[in-house]
């Protein structure tokens, strides 16, 4: 791929509405590296939320909104692995019976980026000139990691932060148990999950965690806030935003 | 026995998540066999990813199965050999009988079978007046215990070796120890003595080779070996899919069975039997019957969505790394097969809406494919079960599962479609949210079924403006500029 100049945003719902201050720091990073930034108005949601509850004709119109929202981009980066892998992969499965519409979201997928995978992989950026100072460790997304094979891309980021030290967490790969309606609908499991993943990021001594992805981000963030622990969450674009 | 229903689920569950022993158990296994899996199989050749050759193999025979199955029984029985085709579980469990009855069969040693805990053996033998003993250690410990296997290779993992030493006291009338080389010796002791006088073996198989017309049982102690030739008559019970085609496909596969299974490159005893004893052989039985079960197999076959499901080789690895299965244990599943495989092999035998929390109650974070000795899709399926749930199914018999809740996500489709109504919604939502209980700024509470999620945890708030309206304002600033 041709390094792009222009980038069309995918803020997806709940960064939009909850966490638009990663979106805006999302911004900023990808300002800082020339691009022109396109945000399409009328996104909304990828139709995971759907599609993982087993409702997949409901997430097949969302998919088709998308579709139509951002056929026309050139690329298109979002700060979340899952609602990539959901374009990426289950766009497909939604649409496997319609050559059609199947074409159409073949092409989409292909331009449709996670933003670090977007930096490194595409950009060919692993220094963004940001400076943080102390230390993390990184959670790795399910999707992310298994489903789009993004495992070093953020760790080569942070690598790179100016006064930044990223400490590993015992199986950084390990769900932390959100898993969208799940964690509602299996409050108890759900949470057993949590408490190993906290447990986890305890043991590292670091006090700060950064991940890709807000729905893990803020699941983590809510039994961190309920239990008044001392751990601060972080989405990478927040970090990667520090000041130059 | 205790009764098994995956409908308990979420109290089992909630339950086993509470158990600190439980987890320290699981914890070990996901640390050394878990990990060691992975490793092992990147031992095998750095080229290429033998799962790859594992599941070709798998899928051409489950492709093929009809033919493989004819070639299996002709083999076996030119040996011999009787074979069984058991079309329901009922079935399997009268030709069982059936077999006891003709050799009046008053104990029956058996082990190292799943199948046999899916179709209820124990239970019919029991009630026949024949005493049947489980031969293989963990297995031993579970029957003792009056309960049911809560992993699929490792039966007994759920307990200490304090437990095992207060169970043998109690029930061997031996004195109290946790020395595990004299627990085992008490087991081993026991167990002889009931294999010795034993009238009929009955067991599982890993595979089974159509090429060769034989099953193999691989194992770590050896107990099957004596289970399985003492007897006068051994019975194999086989699931229908366990079947490689030839003796190349069965190495394949047996390799990666024990590496995903336990991290190793093959079991301390890996047995071949498939007939009875010949007339210059010192021992084997007299008889010999391999009884293969369907029990709903060949309606998964018949399903290209699923028939994947059917490669399992049934080692285990998926269990070792799910972090459900970890914090719920086996016995949450209600069901023989738990687990990953469990959650989607169930639902497809015993009924989709009867076990639709097995296949709801996972993340689909993945981890069970990447272990997988033959990259078995499951999150795939179970996404696929629950769309089945969603919306019904008539091939399956599945009946929607939650009107409310797909009235819920019709409408919120029609609303993401159209960001106007999205934004009058979150401007509503922004409203209503002020009447939640917060603390530092997150909510405490949510209402309806979203109360799952405050249980335990607070929810973020609606933003004061979205990104959208930040994103609009600064266009609009921009242009003034
Ligand atoms: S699904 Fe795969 S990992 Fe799980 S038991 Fe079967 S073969 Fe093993």
């Amino acid at each position: 791929m041709t390094k792009p100049t222009r980038v069309t945003l995918f803020i997806q719902c709940i960064v939009d509405s909850c966490f638009p201050e990663v979106g805006e720091a999302m911004v900023k990073v990808l300002e800082r590296q020339g691009l022109t930034l396109d945000y399409p108005p009328d996104q909304t949601c990828c139709g995971q939320p759907a599609f993982n509850a087993g409702y997949r004709d409901e997430a097949a119109r969302l998919a088709l909104h998308y579709l139509d929202v951002f056929e026309h981009a050139e690329v298109i980066v979002c700060p979340s692995g899952s609602c990539v892998n959901m374009v990426r992969h289950h766009y497909m499965e939604l649409f496997a019976k319609d050559p059609r519409l199947l074409e159409r979201a073949k092409k989409v997928a292909a331009k449709t980026f996670e933003f670090t995978e977007f930096l490194v992989d595409v950009l060919g950026v692993t220094d963004v000139g940001a400076t943080w100072n102390g230390e993390v460790t990184y959670h790795d997304s399910c999707h992310l990691l298994r489903g789009l094979g993004v495992k070093d891309q953020p760790r080569t980021l942070l690598s790179k932060v100016r006064g930044l030290t990223l400490v590993e967490m015992t199986r950084s790969d390990e769900c932390c148990g959100f898993g969208g309606t799940f964690s509602a609908k299996y409050p108890e499991i759900s949470e057993a999950l949590l408490e190993t993943k906290l447990a986890n990021i305890q043991a590292t001594g670091t006090g700060a965690v950064v991940g890709c992805d807000m729905g893990c981000l803020m699941h983590m963030q809510g039994m961190i806030r309920r239990r008044e622990l001392p751990i601060s969450v972080h989405h990478i674009a927040e970090i990667l935003a520090g000041e130059e | 026995m205790l009764k098994q229903d995956p409908l308990q689920y979420r109290e089992l569950a909630a339950k086993a998540v509470q158990d600190k022993q439980l987890h320290k158990a699981l914890g070990k296994l996901r640390d050394k066999f878990g990990r060691n899996a992975v490793n092992l199989y990147n031992q095998l050749s750095p080229e290429h990813d033998p799962r790859q050759d594992a599941k070709a193999v798998r899928r051409k025979i489950v492709d093929n199965l009809d033919v493989v199955l004819e070639t299996l029984a002709a083999n076996i029985r030119a040996r011999g050999g009787h074979v069984h085709l058991a079309e329901t579980g009922e079935d399997a469990v009268e030709y069982c009988l059936g077999v006891a009855k003709r050799f009046q069969v008053r104990r029956v040693v058996k082990g190292k079978s799943m199948l046999s805990e899916e179709i209820h053996l124990n239970d019919a033998l029991e009630a026949a007046g024949i005493e049947t003993v489980e031969t293989d250690l963990g297995e031993y410990i579970v029957q003792l215990k009056g309960e049911a296997p809560s992993h699929i290779i490792a039966p007994a993992i759920h307990y200490t070796r304090e437990q095992v030493g207060e169970l043998f006291a109690e029930k061997l009338g031996e004195p109290y120890t946790d020395d595990p080389p004299t627990l085992t010796a008490m087991a081993r002791k026991a167990l002889r003595e009931k294999m010795l006088g034993a009238d009929m073996g009955i067991s599982g198989g890993n595979t089974a080779c159509a090429e060769t017309g034989h099953v193999t049982i691989v194992s770590n102690e050896g107990n099957i070996r004596m289970a399985t030739t003492m007897p006068r008559v051994h019975v194999v019970l086989l699931g229908i899919e366990k079947i490689a085609a030839t003796l190349e496909d069965h190495d394949i596969l047996l390799r990666m069975l024990t590496r995903a299974a336990a991290g190793q490159k093959i079991s301390t005893y890996v047995s071949y039997v498939g007939g009875p004893r010949l007339d210059e052989e010192p021992d084997g039985p007299e008889e010999f019957h391999l009884v293969l079960v369907d029990n709903g197999r060949s309606r998964i076959l018949a399903d290209p969505d699923f028939r994947e499901v059917l490669h399992c080789v049934r080692c285990g690895g998926c269990l070792n790394v799910c972090p459900v299965y970890m914090a719920i244990g086996g016995h949450s599943y209600g069901s023989p097969y738990c687990g990953p495989i469990g959650a989607v092999f169930t639902p497809l035998t015993q009924g989709i809406n009867a076990c639709h929390h097995l296949c709801q109650g996972e993340t689909l974070c993945g981890a069970c494919k990447q272990v997988c000795p033959v990259d078995n899709d499951l999150p795939r399926m179970l996404s696929l079960l629950r769309f089945k749930l969603a919306n019904g199914d008539a091939r399956w018999n599945v009946r929607p599962q939650s009107l409310p809740t797909k009235l819920v996500f019709g409408a919120w489709s029609v609303i993401m479609r159209h960001r106007r109504m999205y934004d009058a919604m979150s401007l509503l939502a922004g409203f209503c949210q002020r009447l939640l209980p917060r603390k530092n700024g997150w909510i405490r509470r949510l209402p309806g079924p979203l109360g799952g999620w405050t249980r335990g945890r607070d929810f973020p708030p609606l933003a004061k403006k979205s990104f959208a309206r930040r994103w609009a304002r600064r266009d609009t600033t921009r242009r003034d500029a």
